[in-house]
């Protein structure tokens, strides 16, 4: 198990060095000069250069590679250029409220996804069945920015019972996590359900049912957790879904994380934060994946880690 | 089977109809799902409205201000009401029709052809061909495709092209994957194999041969896409990151109605509905193909 969990952080370097690559030539490839972007529109000549020396983009390319690494790992990502504060500080007020907003998320559909998901398989093709997927093929229709301003509009000013904006109390994460959640919820239901109906077409099912098992072990004892392998697969792509919904949503809810800040920078050009957000982003979708990876290795017996 | 060897069975005495071709046999599982066929006929009347979007609209979509008549409600003469600047709502999401279904159907078409031609050639020859395609693709997919699509925003600038080639190259990583697997159990097949006994080129075997092979998986998955990829065109527009305003584009026009929410919520309302019936029909659509053109599915 470990030598598996560690060969497979092993195969994930690859990936972080191209993505890291890719992070730093974004600002490369940027339109006009990165100096004069760093030192502002007002800037001489002889500040540009100065300023150029001192962010070290004089250099050739592959040493400022090097450096640019280097100050990565000792968690400096530069400054921003519109408050002139460090990226790492800027990311790390906004990181939390876009975590635990993106948790909640996830628990609530995932859970909900998979009732959902199961009650549809169990009773396939009646009435249970067509509420939940019609739920959830509306679900996947509806996009994110839009359901979130029909909840504002409903709950908070209309009915008046929930905060519309801000991140300050646990009733203020109740409307964003609806929102981000609702798309993956529909994914997992269909999922499962689809899962669930292959499954129960087993042959070890058919004999469950022969020797008179009741339908509730059935389902509990011999379909649940089988079914849930290629669930929990769907659950880490899911996670990568629900990072970049949460850009959407937060934009939305005037939420203070990172995805309003991205948002933010964008429209700002504030190259910096950009780099080290989508730096930050990638690096959790690809550690929420080696973490999918050994999930799915501890529920699924059949795997033999060489 | 039987019928071949029945010496009076000639060909003509077979009815053309009863053939179980494989058209047939689709179109026989495709016209039992009602709701698929309703979302394919909803799915033509928005195409030909796109088409014709500029002989429909009975007003200037972005020109034509009624300052009388701002935030008015749905009535005879603007049959979705008017937004914040007078300007009439129904002309505007039917132009809308024609942003969103480019920005699906030509982000998808360039997805899938690079996937394609990427999947066939990854497949076909295997080996270091392959190992890069597929390397490039986790790479590509370890990218939450919003975030890429933002990414090469903020590179290339705002603007609805640009939305469009992000959307396409996120696209490319699945029907690669997609592909690639239909041609790796395919090519050992005995029909290619045939042809490759009587010297047919790889060019005339990938295309002519295996390609066919691999068209149904692709409809019915880029049936799906064309759904969530209107639905990122418009989340960028809605972020003020594709197309720019006056243009009417749905995600645009929802951002705009957001000032106006409490004292005219028709105008957030139309393009909700635009965006979330356009999407359903798509999924219902390839939900429908997908069950029709799987012969391992039965339901």
């Amino acid at each position: 198990m470990l030598v598996y969990i560690v060969k497979r952080l092993l195969g994930a370097i690859p990936t972080l060095v191209l993505v890291t690559i890719a992070v730093f030539l974004f600002v490369h490839v940027l339109p006009g000069d990165p100096a004069r972007l760093a030192a502002g529109p007002d800037a001489d000549e002889t500040t540009v250069t100065l300023v150029r020396h001192q962010l070290g983009l004089d250099l050739p390319l592959p040493e400022q590679f090097v450096r640019y690494v280097g100050r990565m790992l000792h968690g400096d990502l530069g400054l921003s250029l519109r408050t002139r504060r460090p990226v790492s500080r800027e990311i790390a007020e906004r990181f939390m409220p876009t975590f635990i907003l993106t948790l909640t998320s996830m628990a609530w559909s995932v859970a909900f996804g998979l009732v959902v998901g199961i009650v549809s398989a169990v009773w396939r093709n009646r009435p249970p069945d067509t509420i939940g997927m019609t739920l959830a093929v509306s679900g996947i229709s509806f996009p994110a920015f839009a359901l979130g301003m029909v909840l504002m509009q409903v709950f908070s000013v209309q009915l008046g019972w929930l905060p519309a904006i801000g991140a300050d109390s646990w009733k203020h994460y109740i409307l964003p996590s609806i929102t981000l959640g609702a798309g993956v919820a529909a994914v997992m239901a269909r999922f499962t359900r689809a899962s669930f109906i292959e499954v129960m077409k087993e042959d070890y099912v058919r004999t469950a049912r022969a020797k008179g098992v009741s339908e509730r072990l059935v389902v509990i004892r011999h379909t649940f957790r089988n079914a849930l392998i290629p669930v929990v697969t769907m659950m880490g792509l899911q996670f990568g879904f629900l990072l970049g919904g949460s850009i959407v949503v937060e934009s939305v809810f005037a939420w203070p994380g990172m995805g309003s800040l991205l948002v933010d920078s964008v429209n700002a050009r504030d190259y910096p934060v950009i780099q080290g957000l989508i730096l930050l982003f990638s690096f959790e979708f690809i550690v929420i994946n080696i973490v999918v990876d050994v999930l799915y290795g501890l529920i699924n017996p059949t795997i033999h880690y060489q | 089977m039987s019928q071949t060897d029945a010496p009076t069975l000639t060909a003509s005495a077979v009815p053309a109809g009863r053939v179980r071709t494989p058209s047939r046999e689709f179109w026989r599982k495709f016209r039992k799902q009602k709701i698929a066929m309703m979302a394919g006929a909803f799915v033509l009347l928005l195409v030909l409205v796109a088409i014709c979007a500029p002989w429909i609209v009975p007003f200037d979509p972005a020109n034509y201000f009624d300052y009388d008549a701002l935030n008015a409600g749905p009535s005879w003469t603007h049959w979705m009401g008017v937004d914040a600047l007078g300007r009439d709502e129904f002309s505007r999401i039917v132009m809308g029709a024609r942003l969103s279904l480019t920005a699906g159907f030509v982000s998808v078409a360039l997805g899938a052809i690079g996937g394609t031609v990427m999947g066939l050639a990854a497949g076909y020859y295997e080996g270091w061909c392959d190992r890069i395609a597929m390397r490039l693709c986790d790479v590509l997919l370890a990218f939450p495709g919003i975030l890429l699509a933002i990414g090469v925003v903020a590179v290339l600038g705002s603007s609805m092209a640009n939305v469009i080639i992000a959307v396409a190259v996120f696209s490319v990583p699945a029907f690669a994957r997609l592909v690639r697997a239909s041609t790796l159990s395919l090519k050992h097949m005995t029909y290619i194999e045939a042809m490759r006994s009587i010297g047919a080129s790889d060019w005339i075997i990938l295309f002519r041969h295996i390609l066919p092979g691999t068209i149904s998986p692709i409809v019915v998955y880029g049936t799906m896409r064309i759904g969530t990829s209107i639905i990122t065109a418009a989340s960028l527009s809605f972020l003020g990151m594709g197309a720019q305003p006056p243009t009417p584009e749905w995600g645009a026009m929802l951002n705009d109605a957001r000032s106006d929410m409490m004292i005219a919520p028709h105008v957030a309302l139309f393009p909700a509905l635009a965006i979330f019936l356009t999407v359903l029909a798509f999924n219902l659509l390839g939900d429908g193909l997908r069950d029709a053109l799987d012969p391992k599915l039965d339901r």
